[in-house]
């Protein structure tokens, strides 16, 4: 009986109660819309507002030339450095662990064990993650401090741990896994026969990859190192934990901006910084999406 | 790869010659010879985990043998990797490359070759031809057939004019209809160009119908090799005879060198056989029914239970007190045996061959 | 595959485990090492720090938050989420894709930016409602939202919603019934997979207390850091243990039990929820 058929077969025997009832099953969604209403798209709209209004309430577009300012463009830059970095190592590190697992087992002990474990440390993130590094490779590191006893100091000129490459190592952290988790169902759509048949035509490994293996996954790799740009560039946590001061990348400038004096006193800036980052991680997405899309036509 | 073209008496002689393979404590060959005459098709048929995809494997050089060798066209081939010894090779399924479209995965051979671009196109388009897919030419594999994949598979394999043709189960994943159509294609095309052909199936009615010789493969062995009809008329093994074709299974007592069943006495493919209880095995084309005289109970009495149509024959269950039979004899002879007839089995005096095992006395 | 590439793919498959499982786990290792130093320089091992969790006020109030916006979050969700999630399939099923689509949002806005939309709402929650710390579970409602969408969209995709519920009905069971004596028996592994990964999610969230100005436990842990590194490393180490021994029991028990042949699909669900909070886009850090 589908929903139309009920009321309808309702309306027929009782039209009162019946068109009562049409009403009332409305109500089992209003608090659902009213909710995300409230605190999903209400936070959107202020943003969007905000960024295109001024103190006062004008229009302006005022806020979005803002972020040519110098410092900003700077932290977009650094911004986009350690997402494409991070995105790069992590996915080539993620790739290699990938075909690690998919060449096993399927349902071996060691395949469950790297998949969830993978599914713990995409999750991990930031102030623990710092900690994490910082007692690791940090000044008083044990890894830091037993390569230093042994003639190996990292560090010759500056601690570069609380600086991007810093971020970059860390961010790798969580990089990783998480290509693991997105990059692994379309290596397992990668039938064995195809390389059977590659060697059975004449082909070696190289040939393998660059006219089979490589163009099949080609779009799945490069989908799942943008969803991993978006993953870094929108991360926040993990950098204020490490650095405590200035705003090297975008989403410290948007804290401070909230957090501090100029910021109530360029409340859009703000907003207009929050909606440039929207609209990145939109555009990374969706692209993500339409790649993802494609392989799964050819690998299923 | 040569470059003369495709036709008959281009195949050359296979042979494998003891070749055994073990996976951990499992056998999967325990030593395999084989010779394939230049431009045969040879059938490997065989339960799943007989060693008959094994067998292909080594041949095809995907895996390596623990001992034994392959030889092609009188080339030690054994230690030559996969993509140097010339074998086209069709898979069970999905193995089209899937970005590419028919046109460009019939190519990609002759491409690994270095056939030039003009040359491989016309080739490809005329594979697709002798495949009957020509106007399918640039289509992806999802948007194909499971039959016409397998076509395309076959074009590809055979694009770069291999030595040898191996088939791994082509038809397994196809339905019933399509499988049938596919199979006699698959043999039309092997005639034509005249490769030597390895065909590895499970499915016996496919065996006997597309090979020139059928090996029947159990337990890493090779049982019997022969042509079709020897394989189904005369199997060497019981295994042979139960595997292939419908098989009575009927108890019955050896005495120097006859099997007695229910009072009929038939002779023995081994004649050599112990003297003792038995359980014969006899094919049901070899059990007639007869409605004669006052049908008193006995031995060989039972009563017609299910008649099944098969076009021209007819396949009758017949039940006999203790188990069923199963008869196999011209629809012309069986239109009057309704169930509840009561019949009298006349079994033919062809060479019977004992069970190795004393499980119930019923057919199988 | 011939011998010589299965040596080699085993000794690449070795190599890559050992590296990643040490850069993985070495971190870890470091914190537990670090926690359990002596504050003196040569001092002997000890589990001072571990001791000065209970006696720092702030760490004990921030914990007991976190641990009751975690309950409170996870309650709201399920009694938002899961009756909605049932009505629209029974009686709404065109508006299926429009409820996904909205729970999907928040993975393709940062925390971070949404935040900057949500500090005007709360200045003004915090005039005419309340300035308690447990407000925050308004915001992190959102925050689960797509990760306990899709671990609760595969449990009803599991089971025959329609027939059941009409079953139910027939019988003469209210709406209330059906949801509570039907539905959620009928889905209990993914609803318990949908409450752990928000529990883990809300444990460890950080960017909207943080700007929102309310200590939770993240904050909390960071702040302590600058006073008292060792005991705020032994508390992150304790809260990572947990949402590691949730996350686990998410991605092994948590899932439902499903015939040996249907084996892969279960790993494929499991990817999907795990890719979902794989895909969390920054939202925990």
């Amino acid at each position: 009986m589908t929903a139309a058929g009920s009321t309808a077969i309702a309306a027929a025997g009782r039209p009162i109660a019946g068109s009562r009832r049409l009403s009332l099953t409305w109500v089992g969604l209003v608090p659902f819309f009213i909710y995300t209403g409230l605190f999903l798209f209400l936070p959107t709209l202020i943003i969007v507002v905000g960024s295109l209004t001024t103190k006062d309430g004008a229009f302006t577009t005022a806020n979005f030339s803002g972020i040519a300012q110098s410092y900003l463009v700077k932290a977009f830059g650094a911004s986009i450095t350690i997402s494409a970095a991070s995105a790069a190592i992590g996915a080539i590190g993620g790739a290699l662990l990938a075909y690690a697992v998919a060449t096993g087992n399927p349902r071996g002990i060691l395949r469950r064990t790297v998949t969830s474990a993978s599914g713990v440390f995409a999750q991990f993130g930031g102030v623990t993650l710092a900690f994490a590094f910082i007692d690791t490779v940090g000044y008083t590191g044990v890894v830091y401090l037993f390569l230093k006893d042994h003639g190996l100091d990292f560090y010759p000129k500056c601690v570069w741990l609380y600086d991007l490459p810093g971020l970059i190592l860390i961010y790798t952290y969580f990089q990783i896994p998480l290509m693991l988790i997105v990059f692994l169902p379309a290596l397992d759509g990668i039938r064995p026969q195809w390389r059977e048949a590659t060697e059975s035509l004449g082909g070696d490994t190289w040939h393998y990859w660059r006219y089979v293996a490589g163009p099949l996954l080609a779009p799945s790799f490069l989908g799942c190192t943008l969803l991993l740009f978006a993953n870094s560039f929108s991360a926040y946590a993990t950098a204020a934990a490490l650095i405590t001061q200035g705003g090297v990348i975008v989403p410290l400038q948007i804290a401070n901006l909230l957090t501090s004096e100029t910021g109530r006193a360029a409340p859009g800036l703000a907003k207009s910084l929050a909606l440039a980052m929207i609209v990145v991680v939109l555009v990374v997405t969706t692209l993500y999406t339409l790649l993802q899309r494609r392989t799964s036509q050819w690998v299923r | 790869m040569t470059t003369g073209a495709a036709g008959p008496g281009r195949g050359v002689e296979v042979r494998l010659d003891d070749l055994q393979r073990r996976y951990g404590n499992a056998t999967a060959l325990a030593g395999l010879t084989l010779t394939l005459a230049p431009g045969e098709l040879v059938a490997l048929l065989g339960p799943s985990g007989c060693g008959k995809t094994t067998a292909l494997r080594l041949l095809a050089g995907l895996e390596e043998p623990d001992s034994g060798r392959v030889v092609v066209d009188g080339v030690d081939v054994t230690n030559v990797p996969a993509n140097r010894r010339d074998i086209g090779m069709v898979f069970q399924a999905y193995s089209l490359f899937p970005h590419m479209s028919a046109m460009r995965n019939v190519e990609f051979g002759m491409q690994l070759h270095d056939v030039g671009p003009a040359e491989r196109r016309k080739r490809a388009g005329d594979m697709l031809e002798l495949v009957g897919l020509s106007a399918h030419a640039h289509k992806y594999a999802h948007q194909m057939s499971g039959g016409q994949q397998q076509r395309v598979a076959l074009a590809r394999a055979l694009a770069i004019e291999p030595k040898v043709l191996l088939l791994d189960e082509p038809l397994s994943a196809l339905d019933a209809k399509v499988r049938s159509r596919l199979r006699d294609e698959i043999r039309r095309v092997q005639l034509e160009v005249g490769t030597t052909t390895l065909f590895v199936t499970h499915d016996q009615e496919e065996a006997l119908a597309i090979a020139d010789r059928v090996g029947v493969m159990n337990a890493g062995r090779l049982e019997q090799l022969g042509p079709p009809t020897t394989i189904y008329s005369r199997p060497a093994t019981p295994f042979v005879a139960e595997f292939v074709g419908l098989t009575n299974r009927l108890a019955g007592v050896v005495k120097d060198g006859e099997v007695d069943v229910r009072g009929a006495r038939l002779p023995l493919v081994k004649p050599d056989t112990p003297n003792g209880p038995a359980i014969a095995l006899v094919r049901p084309e070899a059990v007639s029914l007869v409605v004669d005289g006052d049908m008193v109970p006995g031995p060989l009495i039972g009563t017609v239970i299910a008649t099944a149509f098969l076009g021209a024959t007819s396949r009758i269950t017949v039940d006999m007190g203790d188990g069923t039979v199963l008869a196999q004899m011209p629809t012309s002879e069986a239109g009057a045996l309704s169930a509840g007839t009561r019949v009298r089995l006349a079994l033919r005096k062809d060479p019977v061959l004992i069970a190795r095992d004393e499980s119930k006395p019923t057919e199988a | 595959m011939t011998r010589s590439r299965r040596f080699k793919l085993q000794l690449f498959r070795i190599t890559i485990f050992i590296v990643l499982g040490a850069f993985f786990l070495v971190p870890i290792g470091a914190m537990l090492e670090f926690s359990t130093r002596g504050n003196a320089i040569n001092a002997p091992r000890n589990l001072d720090a571990w001791k000065n969790i209970v006696q720092t006020p702030d760490l004990v109030s921030a914990i007991t938050a976190s641990l009751e916006l975690a309950v409170i979050t996870c309650l709201a969700m399920l009694v938002l989420l899961l009756p909605t999630m049932v009505w629209v399939r029974l009686r709404f099923p065109q508006l299926n894709r429009a409820i996904e689509f909205i729970c999907l949002i928040p993975l393709t806005v940062p925390a971070i930016a949404l935040v900057v939309g949500m500090v005007p709402i709360y200045r003004w929650i915090n005039i005419n409602l309340s300035d308690s710390i447990l407000t925050l579970a308004f915001a992190y409602l959102i925050l689960v939202l797509p990760y306990s969408y899709r671990a609760l969209d595969a449990g009803l995709s599991a089971i025959d919603l329609k027939t059941l519920s009409e079953a139910a009905r027939s019988l003469g069971a209210r709406w209330g019934t059906v949801m509570l004596r039907v539905v959620v028996p009928n889905m209990s592994s993914a609803i318990l997979n949908a409450s752990l990964i928000s529990v883990a999610l809300v444990l460890g969230e950080f960017t909207f207390a943080n700007l929102l100005a309310y200590e939770n436990l993240q904050v909390a842990i960071n702040y302590v850091s600058l006073v008292d590194a060792g005991t705020s490393i032994a508390v992150a180490v304790a809260a990572l243990l947990f949402a590691f021994a949730l996350l686990m029991i998410l991605s092994f028990v948590g899932r439902p039990p499903v015939p040996v042949a249907k084996a892969e699909d279960a790993d494929f669900e499991l990817g999907k929820t795990v890719s979902l909070s794989g895909g969390l886009v920054g939202r925990a850090r």
